[in-house]
Order: C-alpha cells, then sequence, then structure tokens
C-alpha cells in the first residue's frame, strides 16, 4: 500500500525529517509516536502533498504510483485521506455541500457518476447510521465555530464518506476528552477494512487503548527510531521517550 | 465648475416646462435644493467622504437629462431581471413604465412618484425629503431638484404585504445615442405595525454609458417591519450613485440587502437612523467587482434613541484591478443607552491589483452601550485551499468554492428565494469568468 524509503523533508530549510523508512500494507494500522517536534505531522502533511514542504531526498510509492509526484487533490482522489489535526474552517460553504463537492471529486476521478444533492443525503445518511452519529453538523458551515471535539467527528466523518484506502489520523486525539476519544475511536474501529489501511499518529498511548495497532513506531529527531507491536507502546507510557532517543544512537 | 453651471442650467429648463406643474411647496423644495447643489458643487478627494472616490469622470462626462422613453421594452427582454409576476413597477430611464408594471390592490398604494404627486400629495409631502438630507450631499440635493418620478409604495398600518414588491430600474442606453442622466426618487412607507418586502434593482439593457442618481427614503413606523433589498448590477460602462435612508419608529426592524455587482463607478451611501427605542436593524452588503471597477459604500447607523440593535455585515470579493471602499460610521447619541451595535467588513483579494479600503469610524456619545467592529483584507486562507484539495477537490474548483462561500456568508442571510436563485446566478458566472 506504502512504502516511504529514505525521506528527507525541509521546511524553509529546516530538516524536520531526515530518512523515514516506513511501509504499511493493506489492512494494517500502524501507530506513530514520539515527542514533541520529532516530525510526526510533518510526516503526514508531507504524504498529502502540502505544499509548504520540500521534499530534498527519498521515495513514497502509494499502490506503485509514485506518490510525491502527484498534486494534493490527485493524491486524494487516489484514495490518500488525512485527518487533520486542526481542521480547517470554510466559510459560508455547508458541510454537507463540502462533502458533496469532495465525493464528486473522486467519484469523477474513478469514472462513476456525480451524486445530486438527494442521492448524496442518502449515502450520508448510511454513512452517519454505519458510525452511530446523527446529521447536526452537516448544514453549519465547515467547521466554523465548531468545538474542538466537532471538529475532530467531522474528519472522521469525512474519512467514513470519502472512504480512503489510506487513512493518515494526525494526532486526532489531542484536545480529546475521554468521552469524545472513545467516540472517534470507535467510529474508526468500525472503518477498518481489509483492504484501509490507517496511520496513526498520535503524541499518547492513550488512543491506542481503544484502537489496537498493528504495528507500533517511534519517530525521533526526523527518524524512525523503534519498530514494534502494541505492546511497544505500553512502554512508551511507562517509560517515555528519552531512553530510545539513546538507544538510536548506538544500534 | 463648468458641470455644475451646466447642471443648473438643465435645472432652469426643466422647472420651467417639465416641472412648471408642479404644487408650490415641491417648487420651493427643488428650487431649494439646486442652491445647494450650486453651492455644494461636486464632491473632491480632498472631502473626506470622498477621499477614496474622485467624481471627476463623471463630472467630466455631459449628461443629458433623461425623458420617458420612446420606446419601452418588451416583457421578454426583461423577464430575466423580474421576481416572477408578483407586484412591481418598472421604470425606464427613471420614468414608470405603465405597461410592465404589475399593481396591487386593497388599499396599498404602488405607483409612480409623478401619479402619487397627483393621487395623495399630502401623504408624499408629509415623507419626501424628511429623511434623506442634502445639506451636505451634493448627489442627493440633485436628485432633490429633479424630483419627478420614482417608486411610491405606502403599505397601511397593520397590513403585511406577503409577495415581495419589485421595483426594476432600467436604463436602455444605445450605442451612439445621448448620455442620459436619470434621477429616480423613491419613497416607501411602512406605516405603523405594518409588514412588506420591497426589491429595487438597477440594471441596463444594453452596454452604453450613463448615470444613474437615485434616492430612496424608508420609513417604518411604530412596530413595523420592512425587508429592503438592493441589487445593482448597472452596465459596466455606468456611473452609479445613490443616496437611501431608512428611518426607523419604536420597536420597528428593517433588513437592508446590498448588492453590488455593476458600474465602471458606483457610490452608495446607506443611512440608518433608528430614531425610536427597541429598533433593530441589519445592513447586510456584498460587493462583486473585477477590471477596472470601482465601489465605494458609505454606510452610516444612527443610534438616536435607547435600546436598539444593529448589526451590519459587509464582505467585498475583488478581483482584476477593482478597488473596494467600505466606510461605516457608527452614531451612537447621547441618551441612546443600551445600544448594541456590530460590524464587520471583510475583503478577499482574488487578485495582486486589487485594493480595498476599510474603515469603521465609532462616535460614541453614551456610556452603557456595546460596540464593535472588525474589518479584513486579504487573498483566500492557503490553509483552507490546502484542506478543501486534500479532500480531492481541484485548485481552480476549492479557490471557487471558497469564493462563493464568502460570498455566501451575505447572499445566505437573504430571504427571497428568486433573488437569492438570480444572485447565485450571477456570483457563480462572475467566479467562473
Amino acid at each position: 500500500m506504502l512504502e516511504v524509503r529514505g525521506l528527507h523533508v525541509a521546511v524553509n530549510g529546516t530538516e524536520i525529517l531526515r530518512g523515514v523508512d516506513l511501509t504499511v500494507k493493506a489492512g494494517e494500522v500502524h501507530a506513530i509516536m514520539g515527542p514533541n517536534g520529532s516530525g510526526k505531522s510533518t510526516l503526514t502533511q508531507v504524504l498529502a502533498g502540502h505544499p509548504a514542504y520540500t521534499v530534498t531526498a527519498g521515495t513514497a510509492t502509494y499502490e506503485d504510483k509514485d506518490l510525491l509526484a502527484l498534486k494534493p487533490e490527485e493524491r486524494a482522489r487516489e484514495g490518500l485521506f488525512l485527518a487533520f489535526q486542526y481542521p480547517v474552517e470554510i466559510r459560508g460553504i455547508t458541510n454537507s455541500y463540502f462533502l458533496r463537492s469532495a465525493v464528486n471529486a473522486v467519484r469523477k476521478h474513478r469514472g462513476q457518476e456525480e451524486l445530486d444533492p438527494l442521492d448524496f443525503l442518502q449515502v450520508l445518511e448510511d454513512k452517519l447510521k454505519a458510525i452511530g452519529w446523527d446529521d447536526t453538523l452537516m448544514n453549519r458551515p465547515v467547521n466554523e465555530g465548531f468545538s474542538g471535539g466537532e471538529k475532530k467527528r467531522n474528519e472522521i466523518l469525512q474519512l467514513a464518506v470519502l472512504e480512503p484506502k489510506l487513512a493518515l489520523l494526525d494526532e486526532t486525539d489531542s484536545g480529546l476528552d475521554i468521552d469524545a476519544l472513545k467516540t472517534v475511536a470507535q467510529a474508526v474501529n468500525k472503518l477498518r477494512a481489509p483492504d484501509r489501511s490507517f496511520v496513526i499518529v498520535t503524541h499518547y498511548q492513550r488512543l491506542l487503548n481503544f484502537i489496537t495497532p498493528d504495528v507500533v513506531h517511534v519517530l525521533a529527531d526526523g527518524r524512525i527510531v523503534k519498530s514494534g507491536g502494541p505492546d511497544l507502546a505500553h512502554q512508551l507510557e511507562a517509560k517515555g521517550y528519552d531512553w530510545l532517543r539513546a538507544g538510536a544512537m548506538v544500534s | 465648475m463648468v458641470a455644475v453651471e451646466r447642471l443648473v442650467e438643465a435645472y432652469r429648463a426643466f422647472a420651467a416646462n417639465g416641472a412648471s406643474g408642479a404644487p408650490a411647496w415641491l417648487k420651493e423644495l427643488r428650487d431649494g435644493a439646486i442652491a445647494r447643489f450650486d453651492a455644494l458643487g461636486f464632491p473632491t478627494t480632498k472631502q473626506e467622504a470622498w477621499r477614496f472616490t474622485s467624481v471627476a469622470a463623471l463630472t467630466e462626462t455631459a449628461f443629458d437629462l433623461a425623458h420617458p422613453a420612446s420606446r419601452v421594452p418588451q416583457l421578454a427582454e426583461i423577464q430575466s431581471l423580474l421576481l416572477g409576476d408578483g407586484p412591481r413597477l418598472v421604470f425606464v430611464n427613471g420614468f414608470l413604465a405603465r405597461s410592465l408594471s404589475t399593481p396591487l390592490s386593497d388599499g396599498v398604494r404602488l405607483d409612480g412618484l409623478a401619479q402619487a404627486l397627483i393621487d395623495a400629495p399630502d401623504l408624499v409631502r408629509q415623507h419626501l425629503s424628511k429623511y434623506a438630507a442634502f445639506t451636505d450631499r451634493p448627489f442627493a440635493a440633485l436628485n432633490t431638484a429633479f424630483v419627478r418620478d420614482g417608486a411610491f409604495v405606502h403599505v397601511p398600518a397593520k397590513r403585511t404585504v406577503e409577495e415581495p414588491i419589485q421595483l426594476l430600474f432600467l436604463a436602455t442606453p444605445e450605442t451612439g445615442g445621448a448620455r442620459l442622466v436619470a434621477h429616480p426618487r423613491n419613497l416607501i412607507v411602512i406605516e405603523r405595525e405594518a409588514r412588506a418586502t420591497v426589491v429595487e434593482t438597477y440594471a441596463a439593457l444594453g452596454e452604453g454609458m450613463y448615470w444613474t442618481n437615485a434616492v430612496t427614503e424608508v420609513v417604518a413606523g411604530d412596530g413595523a417591519r420592512a425587508d429592503c433589498y438592493r441589487v445593482q448590477r448597472e452596465s459596466d460602462r455606468a456611473y452609479h450613485v445613490a443616496v437611501t435612508d431608512v428611518h426607523q419608529g419604536r420597536d420597528s426592524t428593517v433588513n437592508v440587502h446590498v448588492v453590488s455587482f455593476g458600474a465602471a463607478l458606483a457610490r452608495h451611501d446607506l443611512r440608518g437612523t433608528l430614531a425610536g427605542p427597541g429598533g433593530y436593524l441589519i445592513l447586510n452588503g456584498l460587493y462583486v467587482l473585477a477590471g477596472e471597477q470601482h465601489a465605494d459604500h458609505h454606510t452610516a447607523i444612527d443610534h438616536a434613541a435607547p435600546h436598539c440593535e444593529s448589526h451590519e455585515y459587509f464582505n467585498g470579493v475583488l478581483d482584476g484591478r477593482s478597488r473596494g471602499i467600505f466606510n461605516g460610521r457608527i452614531i451612537v447619541r447621547p441618551g441612546a443607552q443600551k445600544t448594541d451595535s456590530k460590524q464587520t467588513n471583510n475583503n478577499l483579494l482574488l487578485s495582486r491589483e486589487a485594493h480595498a479600503d476599510s474603515q469603521p469610524q465609532l462616535e460614541i456619545y453614551a456610556d452603557d452601550v456595546k460596540c464593535t467592529h472588525g474589518s479584513t483584507v486579504g487573498p483566500l486562507d492557503p490553509k483552507a485551499l490546502f484542506y478543501l484539495r486534500s479532500r480531492g477537490i481541484g485548485e481552480v474548483e476549492a479557490r471557487r468554492l471558497m469564493t462563493y462561500g464568502f460570498a455566501g456568508e451575505i447572499l445566505n442571510r437573504m430571504d427571497v428565494a428568486p433573488l437569492r436563485a438570480q444572485l447565485d446566478q450571477i456570483v457563480r458566472t462572475r467566479l467562473a469568468e
């Protein structure tokens, strides 16, 4: 599904990623943990195509395509999705209009017929039902005046409606209370599928109490310094990150 | 001041011929107004209120006073400008075209001002020029001097007019023909506890140069509600200068929606006076400009009584080398305690050459009040652009969607469905260009 090799990334001339290697197979859930400033968010933003970041070396292959050669919208149409750490307000556009535009952009790319508002409403209702949410956010402008929890929930709703093959979740748990965290985690669990992979970036272990990853990676100082099973997350919770940084130097 | 002399001369001819049958009070009003215009002259950019808007191009052009048109357009030609089959008055170059108009009956008066001066002179006299002061406003003075026709709407106390009333002002410039100036004068009186929606539309059939110099006075009596829409979609070569004055009684509600798409040079002075306690006023405006267009909105909300609330929202979308000016004045008079007034003006610049000036102006003479204002000028938010693209929406479409949403913030407050559809269509077409 995704193969990242020796990825180096800079922003405004400062190198943030210094050779990231990451392989994600279809259906797998990977968690990327690490201290603040380690480059976790940068990795997801680069994979989604944010124009502020410059790839200085390395490759990223997504479904046998050169991911880095694609525009952000092309990546999305090919099935990549980024749940933003800080979802952005779009003034004057209702959530449902925005979502329909996005769904239709993807459908058009796949050679499918675009959905009219009524068809879309049906799709939306089915999705909402599947993840157990109501439609209260749909007729409000995108993210405008949303609480922190509503913004994150809205990201997961978009994920559900756009049906990506690879979903990147950038600190979706930050700023959520425990109930909101559970709601979001349950929705993600329902969306897990054999042909859908997740890369979940998080600073804390607590989200992983509710979403069990297949692989846990630790990103520190712009490199993946350790990878392991779900147990690694518990170790990190207990010991923090410092022991790995030192370990990375000798290994 | 050749231009001023030319207009004073035109006034003498008008007073001797077209206006000679007027009652004494009206002659007096006109004479006073032309004298005032003569004294004021055209504004210059040295005056604060006209700092950003030069009318030199207008004063350098010789305009002939419009007369009742020899040819009235066919209904089919104006169909796209109409809001269905509701009550309406259609004016051609400032004069009522009865064949295109649909009257209202049942005690609500909807007629040309010229006819109302004959049928209901006392009612007209009671209100005409009582609100749109021209002491310091040369264009209002000029309009008052040439008062002749326009729309007269009178809704008696406690009456509700369900259907929106449309007032359509058409210019019919002809290539190679004379350049005309029209001075439509509108008086909208919604009496105590009455309710009505009025939609003013300024448009052209043809592309030539002309000048519209309009004045609209709106009176909302105690407990009345008026929903006033004003759509300016003049020809790209037109000059559009207008004054709207709204006067509100106790516990009245007035919503004024203003949309400005057209004209080479547009200037609109919009003033709302909350004269009685408990009044509620919304000014909701949008200007969408491109090319070399210049539009200047000067608004003033006068809180003259306590316990009134006003909200003002103006958004500007500026493309090409256009220039948008917003000046929003809020006056809180001594004794107007518990005033609650909010103002925002946001400008979206779609090109590097476009320019916006935004000036809030607060004059507060009472101590127990809430007044806030905010303004922004800038391009589309790159973060939002990336957000949309990351959802599969292409860059061009994402920009269009964001711009449409920005305009939509204002349009979403408008309730008249057929008008909303017309405006949506115009905005979409302009964004696709």
